[in-house]
């Protein structure tokens, strides 16, 4: 009979699999990085000042004066996309925030204690599943205003169902491992399992969400712009998209929607990128001998 | 006799199923007392673990327990587990029989056992550390200042088995349940294991319960043993009398099943016919009538129960072997070729009759 090859403990023993984050992901944490720190820094760099008309022609074309060119009003678009980003990244990472704060946190309550607790917030988020998201969002945003923080808080709000879904299906999975078990013959109580012993398992795929979460809610935030939902006050990338994309606009000038449109892009893309690498990078338990 | 450690009286454990209750454990009693090795034996699906779990408050809730569990003059059953926070992992806790997924995998080693120490004997962090390392050196794990820093993946079964022998130590228990410590273990790193529970039992006067399917295994370590088939307790003797006067078929089957050194070489192992029964629909009469060579007509109807047929020796069986009634049971299944239960007497003839 035909016995699986054993594998020597003392060969596997010590083998250190080298991980890298490779090139791709520095390149796309650079320009996170770069678009964060202009976001934060916009006030005092030295660009013109986004809300003022006439700093050159009425849409002049990307050239030495306006990098990005202007728009009908003549406002310097190179200005405008940074500022725009502020709101941008603002309403992506504290919608995100918010969605994995109250969606993790019920869903882990969900998979680890099970039984009617579990129904009661698992029925709770399909009602909120089933309801369209955006109509949710034009709800909300309609009755309680267009500021800011409801903006984020809205799409904060869409973002709970789905995080608490993953939060309680890969709590369900880990509660059934018996590390679990062990903490509890080891005196641990429910509370310091769900923290100590359940959290960093489940943190690993949400780390991943929450860059992706992100990308999804700047774009979500520009859909909201198109409907006239978004911030009232300022602007976003989504809502300067939606200012550039008259017929006429699109024609006459089309770096007015083209610039916040590729910066959009390719923030999106980064975060996406840098999200997926971070989780294979961090996810320790595919690490060498672990998979066993 | 002083009052033991732990006292089980007649615990049942059942489970509601679709198809109706399930009677996991049925009736099982026993007294360990402080220091000793208590070795409950049987093959998968026979109740050992269900019983460790019940010891171990790890039942679900539906789970439907009777019967009595006395630690130290306490109540176990009547604990819980939020109120007696110092009672699980300070006087009695288990060791899980797969090393993989009884640690987490996230956590280094180190922060893993430092952590009982801080919740029950609230040491400082830093203490916690210097304890830890302690421990693993106890439990032969070399270079173990490095190790606290690794993650479990890092370690191979064997160093993991270790790692979660020092977490189950580390607050010192007067029990530890061993379920099946060694099963997911290279056979090479088995004994080791074994060997440091039993010199770690020794060196700090601590009471094991030790599961296995293999009674090789508890030979040279119970003090007692109990056989278990089927949820109920088969036979239950002192290793020695266990040995030199088994009357159980069950038990001599079980022994049986696994090679010994004293053995003529090439002989053969005999398995035993069959698989454990139903645990839901056990019938009436012994559950292991379908499976035993001394099956006598009784045993179909009629379940024995467990008596002592002397001070420290019970045994549940119609016709025990060794006895008269059991060596007329074993001749006259012999002479039909089939035992009353249908079972035929030739798949023991050849491998009896092999050995050279």
């Amino acid at each position: 009979m035909d016995t699986p090859p054993q594998v020597d403990p003392a060969e596997q023993f010590g083998v250190v699999v080298a991980r890298r984050l490779g090139f791709g992901f520095w390149i796309a944490a650079a320009w996170i990085i770069i678009i964060v720190a202009a976001a934060a820094l916009a006030p005092w760099l030295p660009i013109a000042d986004p809300n003022e008309t006439g700093v050159g022609g009425r849409m002049d074309g990307p050239g030495w004066s306006n990098w990005f060119g202007t728009d009908n009003n003549g406002r310097d678009m190179f200005a405008r996309t940074i500022w725009g980003a502020r709101v941008s990244l603002i309403v992506g990472f504290f919608s995100v925030l918010l969605g994995i704060c109250v969606g993790g946190t019920l869903g882990m309550i969900a998979g680890y204690f099970r039984g009617i607790v579990d129904r009661i917030i698992s029925f709770s988020v399909f009602v909120l599943l089933a309801y369209p998201g955006l109509v949710l969002a034009l709800l909300i945003v309609g009755l309680a205003g267009q500021t800011l923080p409801i903006v984020a808080m809205t799409l904060g709000i869409v973002a709970i169902a789905p995080i608490a879904r993953l939060s309680r299906a890969t709590t369900l999975a880990y509660s059934e491992r018996e590390f679990v078990a062990a903490a509890r013959v080891l005196g641990a109580t429910d509370r310091r399992i769900m923290v100590r012993e359940l959290l960093p398992n489940v943190l690993i795929p949400m780390g991943a969400l929450t860059l992706l979460g992100m990308a999804i809610t700047i774009v979500a935030e520009g859909g909201l712009a198109f409907l006239g939902l978004s911030v009232e006050e300022g602007f976003s990338w989504g809502k300067m998209i939606v200012l550039g994309s008259s017929p006429r606009t699109l024609r006459e000038g089309p770096w007015v929607a083209m610039f916040p449109i590729g910066a959009m892009f390719v923030t999106v893309l980064a975060l996406n990128f840098a999200g997926d690498r971070l989780r294979e990078y961090f996810d320790v338990r595919e690490l060498g001998i672990g998979a066993a | 006799m002083a009052t033991p450690l732990l006292s089980v009286t007649d615990l049942q454990v059942g489970f509601a199923t679709e198809r109706g209750l399930l009677r996991a454990v049925d009736g099982v009693s026993f007294d360990l007392a402080e220091g000793q090795t208590l070795g409950i034996v049987g093959e998968s699906g026979s109740g050992k673990s269900v019983t460790a779990k019940t010891l171990m408050n790890l039942l679900p809730s539906y789970a439907r327990v009777e019967g009595s569990v006395m630690f130290d003059g306490r109540d176990v059953r009547a604990m819980a587990a939020e109120r007696e926070r110092h009672f699980w992992g300070v006087e009695m806790t288990m060791v899980f029989q797969d090393p993989m997924t009884s640690l987490n995998p996230v956590k280094k080693v180190g922060e893993q056992i430092a952590e009982s120490l801080r919740v029950h004997l609230k040491r400082s962090r830093r203490e916690a550390r210097d304890d830890a390392g302690d421990l693993l050196q106890q439990v032969g794990v070399p270079e173990s200042k490095k190790r606290l820093t690794q993650y479990p993946h890092e370690l191979s079964g064997g160093l993991r088995q270790r790692v979660v022998i020092a977490m189950a130590l580390a607050c010192s228990p007067r029990l530890l349940i061993a379920d099946e410590p060694t099963t997911a273990l290279d056979v090479t790193v088995q004994k080791h294991i074994l060997d440091l529970l039993d010199e770690l039992r020794e060196e700090r006067g601590m009471a094991m319960i030790l599961i296995t399917h293999d009674l090789g295994v508890v030979k040279g370590r119970a003090d007692q043993i109990m056989v278990m088939y089927a949820g109920r307790t088969m036979e239950q003797a002192d290793t020695a009398t266990l040995f030199s006067e088994m009357r159980h078929p069950y038990t001599e089957a079980l022994l049986e099943t696994i090679p010994r050194v004293d053995m003529a070489s090439h002989s053969r192992l005999v398995p035993i016919p069959g698989s454990p029964p139903d645990a839901v629909d056990l019938g009436q009469g012994c559950p292991f009538a379908e499976r035993c060579r001394y099956c006598s007509a009784s045993c179909l109807i009629d379940q024995p129960s467990l008596e002592q047929h002397r001070q420290g020796h019970a045994c549940a069986c119609h016709a025990p072997v060794g006895t008269d009634a059991g060596a007329a049971a074993h001749a006259a299944n012999h002479e039909t070729g089939v035992t009353p239960a249908g079972l035929d007497m030739g798949t023991f003839a050849t491998a009896v009759g092999e050995k050279t």
